[in-house]
């Protein structure tokens, strides 16, 4: 063998391990330390009436969707009609954090498209944000009846990832039980 | 419907660019004059429609039109018009159709200084160049689609990344690119002197100004990302071994050794098979780069949206470029022999040095890069290897290079008397020795054996650079005495020189200090008085700025007034550094704000950078170095007789 084939062997083996590299992970599941611990705990007054205040405690004993959201988020918009959809279905009770954002604004938001949550936590400056590890909205979280987060969901919902991510991880842990 | 037609000429230029691939390619193959024609022809009409693709996007970003996905992604009403050109090319899918543009441009270029080329030779290069044409414009269209439909529309978009929102990054990756996409000449001549089997020094020859425009577009874009982060990034940092950072350093690393390995083989006809390896690393590197910058691999502060479908087509594009590169570059590579020997003490030992240290350090940048995913299959966590461990590594071949290139600069071709070369090193030597340790010790005030090595070594290279020039310039008979591409070495050289000593001196002595600082107090910093005097909200048009005003003052001596701010962009709801920085050739001074404290009072950073702008000077003065020896006159010469041979030719059919 002659010796300007070990160039040819070298980037033969840099490709593998790239391939390999690739096939380890979906590069967009970023890590999240959260998923099978019990979710952040939080109380946040609620957007549309500050006395009041949702969190943690309104989770318990169902499954349920914690959906991070803003008006200055173009993804938001995009998601929207679906979470309307889901909430029509009452296939879920879905809670919101309305992440960053500015009051008037999202109430606005909400009398304009509809309100699809059964309360939004108004976190003003983000802080429930941090503790809930979000990178940016929309985040979608699923938490079961124990209170645990069984799946974080990056990106705008869609009715594909609906039944491939969340419909299927309910189904799958209920046959678990 | 502009969108769509963007579209429609993308699919049009992916038709043509496979009639540039295929045609000229078989037409070399059979000696098919007509076919090889065709190359040509292709070409340009690849780059017309192109450029209409290109400026579809421009046109939906400058018309707010929202219903293209990546408008709506990476625009804003209210973006100032010049971000809403560059941000074309902020992300993922409008950097790729604007590296398209720049291939289908250099493809141009190559197809129309290439009369000089044989035909045969000029057909598969532009062939070449063509395949790759085809790999990009098949990933645009079918994983990265920049004019993909939003419906319905959004009223208003999401905003460019303020990070990107500065005239130095509108421009930066246009530069870049060129550089990055102009080593696929250099690869496209190597493989097209390998298929054709006739690998001589005129090979060499025309390969080497368009590697080194490339080469210069590189420096250029590095050195602008680099000054890019130190002002917009708020750390005051210059380099920070990012992942992004390293894919472009390591295809310059390789660059640079090929330049000097190109210049061995027309001159001398020898290092053949490692020239051409180094053509196809270069690019292979290239390539690589934008693997990892777009696959999301590997996790970086700037890297693109990631998705895995498209880590997979460069992935596979990758490996189709280099493992068929790399075999016909086993096939062909021992045939070649060296026709020439050179003694120990020669040009050649120095420039093969040169060679091994320089893809040394490429090597260990891509050790470092790809180190984090080694960890991540081995562990599973995602960890980032940090600068401590580059500085160290970079340094072990680096260090012995700058020593070498004062050394180097002065042997001759073949043979080298001893007694000559040592004649013309000891003035240099004793000099440079001297200011490496002046220069420290008593104007900065400390000595240290990495110190005294640094500033010998740039100071060498510095005078050692400047002795050709010198004498060119007192020479009293008018002639310079010197080519353009010796000038052009010199002054590429002399901007190594200025960069170390920026580097040597500003890792040496930088003073940088975290205070807490309210209106009306004052702190000392490196002997300068910094005096925050009041505090102001600012309006800009789309962002709402606190700007603070800080006046330095040096033994009661008004320096100057600095407004460091902190932006808080409207839309992205992301806060941006904004640095206050006094400039000046001998050291910055730069003040940034950092966050708010309860007592009216601002966490302010406040550095001293001495001699921190040699580093993008010398820069610099290296890309000029290159533009000079582009402009020698054996490329003007052969320019010259051919269009003489063109008109004699044109005579006598007449």
């Amino acid at each position: 063998m002659n010796r300007f084939v070990w160039p040819l062997i070298a980037v033969a083996a840099l490709l593998v391990f790239l391939v390999m590299g690739l096939r380890h992970g979906d590069p967009r599941a970023l890590p999240s330390p959260f998923i099978g611990k019990p979710a952040p705990e939080f109380e946040l007054p609620t957007l549309k009436n500050p006395e009041v205040t949702v969190g943690t405690d309104n989770l318990a004993g169902k499954y349920a969707l914690v959906n991070v959201w803003a008006t200055w988020c173009v993804m938001c918009r995009s998601e929207h009609p679906f979470l309307m959809q889901l909430a029509q279905r009452k296939a879920i009770p879905i809670y919101g954090i309305n992440w960053r954002d500015s009051r008037p604004d999202a109430i606005r938001w909400l009398d304009q498209l509809g309100d699809p949550y059964v309360a939004s936590a108004y976190d003003e400056d983000g802080r429930v944000g941090i503790d809930w590890g979000v990178y940016g909205a929309p985040e979608t979280f699923l938490i079961d009846p124990e209170g645990t987060v069984i799946y974080k969901h990056l990106g705008p919902l869609d009715p594909q990832v609906w039944e491939r991510e969340f419909v299927a991880r309910m189904n799958q842990r209920e046959a678990d039980q | 419907m502009i969108p769509e037609i963007g579209q429609f000429a993308l699919i049009l230029a992916l038709s043509l660019a496979v009639c540039q691939a295929v045609l000229p390619l078989m037409g070399a193959h059979r000696g098919d004059a007509a076919m090889m024609g065709v190359g040509r022809t292709a070409a340009a009409g690849q780059f017309v429609f192109v450029a209409v693709a290109f400026g579809c996007l421009i046109w939906a970003f400058l018309s707010d039109d929202f219903s293209v996905l990546y408008v709506a992604n990476h625009s804003q009403l209210s973006l100032p018009t010049m971000y809403k050109v560059s941000a074309v090319w902020g992300a993922h899918e409008g950097s790729l159709l604007m590296w398209i543009l720049i291939l289908a441009g250099w493809t141009l270029a190559v197809s129309r200084f290439s009369s000089g080329l044989p035909d045969a030779f000029a057909a598969r290069v532009i062939g070449v160049l063509g395949v790759l044409s085809v790999g990009f414009l098949l990933f645009a269209l079918l994983t990265s689609n920049p004019f993909e439909r939003l419906v319905p529309a959004a009223a208003d978009g999401g905003d460019l990344n303020p990070l990107l929102q500065d005239p130095g990054l509108a421009i930066h990756p246009p530069l870049l690119y060129i550089g990055y996409v102009g080593f696929s000449v250099a690869f496209a001549f190597a493989i097209a002197a390998m298929l054709s089997g006739d690998l001589d020094r005129t090979w060499a020859k025309w390969t080497r100004p368009w590697t080194t425009v490339a080469w210069m577009f590189l420096t250029l874009g590095i050195a602008l990302g680099s000054w890019w982060a130190y002002y917009e990034l708020g750390w005051g940092g210059w380099w920070f071994w990012d992942a992004v950072e390293n894919a472009s350093f390591m295809p310059w690393l390789v660059g640079t050794a090929l330049i000097h390995s190109l210049a061995v083989t027309e001159k001398r006809g020898l290092f053949k098979s490692w020239t051409l390896l180094l053509a196809i690393t270069a690019f292979s590197l290239s390539l690589l780069g934008t693997f990892l910058v777009r696959s999301g691999i590997i996790v970086s502060v700037h890297a693109f949206a990631t998705d895995p479908t498209r880590g997979f087509f460069i992935l596979a594009f990758l490996a189709i470029v280099v493992i068929g590169a790399l075999t016909l570059y086993a096939w062909r590579a021992p045939s070649l022999d060296s026709d020439a020997g050179f003694s120990l003490l020669s040009r050649e030992t120095f420039l093969l040095l040169n060679n091994v240290l320089l893809v040394v350090a490429a090597a260990l940048v891509l050790i470092g890069t790809l180190s984090p995913l080694v960890i991540e299959m081995a562990t599973g966590g995602k960890i980032s290897i940090g600068p401590p461990w580059f500085n160290v590594a970079f340094l072990v071949p680096t260090l012995p290079l700058i020593v070498l290139v004062g050394m180097g600069m002065h042997v001759a071709w073949r043979k080298q008397s001893k007694s000559a070369w040592l004649r013309t090193l000891r003035v240099p030597a004793i000099a440079a020795a001297v200011l490496g340790i002046v220069v420290p010790l008593f104007i900065y005030g400390r000595e240290s054996i990495l110190l005294f090595v640094g500033t010998t070594a740039s100071a060498w290279i510095v005078i050692s650079a400047l002795i050709p020039i010198v004498r060119s310039v007192r020479r009293t008979d008018g002639s310079s005495g010197i080519t353009r591409s010796v000038l052009g070495m010199s002054v590429a050289h002399l901007g190594l020189g200025l960069f170390v000593i920026g580097v040597t001196i500003v890792s040496a002595f930088s003073v940088e200090s975290d205070r807490a600082l309210s209106p009306g107090e004052s702190i000392e910093v490196a002997g300068y008085e910094f005096e925050m005097q009041g505090l102001r909200n600012v309006q800009g048009p789309n962002f709402s700025a606190i700007e603070a005003e800080i006046e330095i003052r040096d033994d009661g001596e008004y320096v100057a007034t600095l407004r460091p701010q902190k932006r808080q962009y409207l839309v992205q709801k992301s806060w941006m550094t904004e640095a206050g920085i006094y400039p000046g050739l001998d050291k910055d001074l730069f003040v940034a704000l950092g966050d708010q404290l309860g007592n009216g009072g601002w966490s302010v950073r406040i550095q001293y950078k001495p001699m921190i702008r040699f580093i993008w000077l010398g820069a610099l003065v290296m890309a000029l170095g290159g533009l000079i020896a582009i402009t020698d006159r054996r490329y003007r010469v052969k320019v010259r007789k051919e269009s003489e041979a063109v008109a004699a030719g044109a005579e006598a059919t007449a």
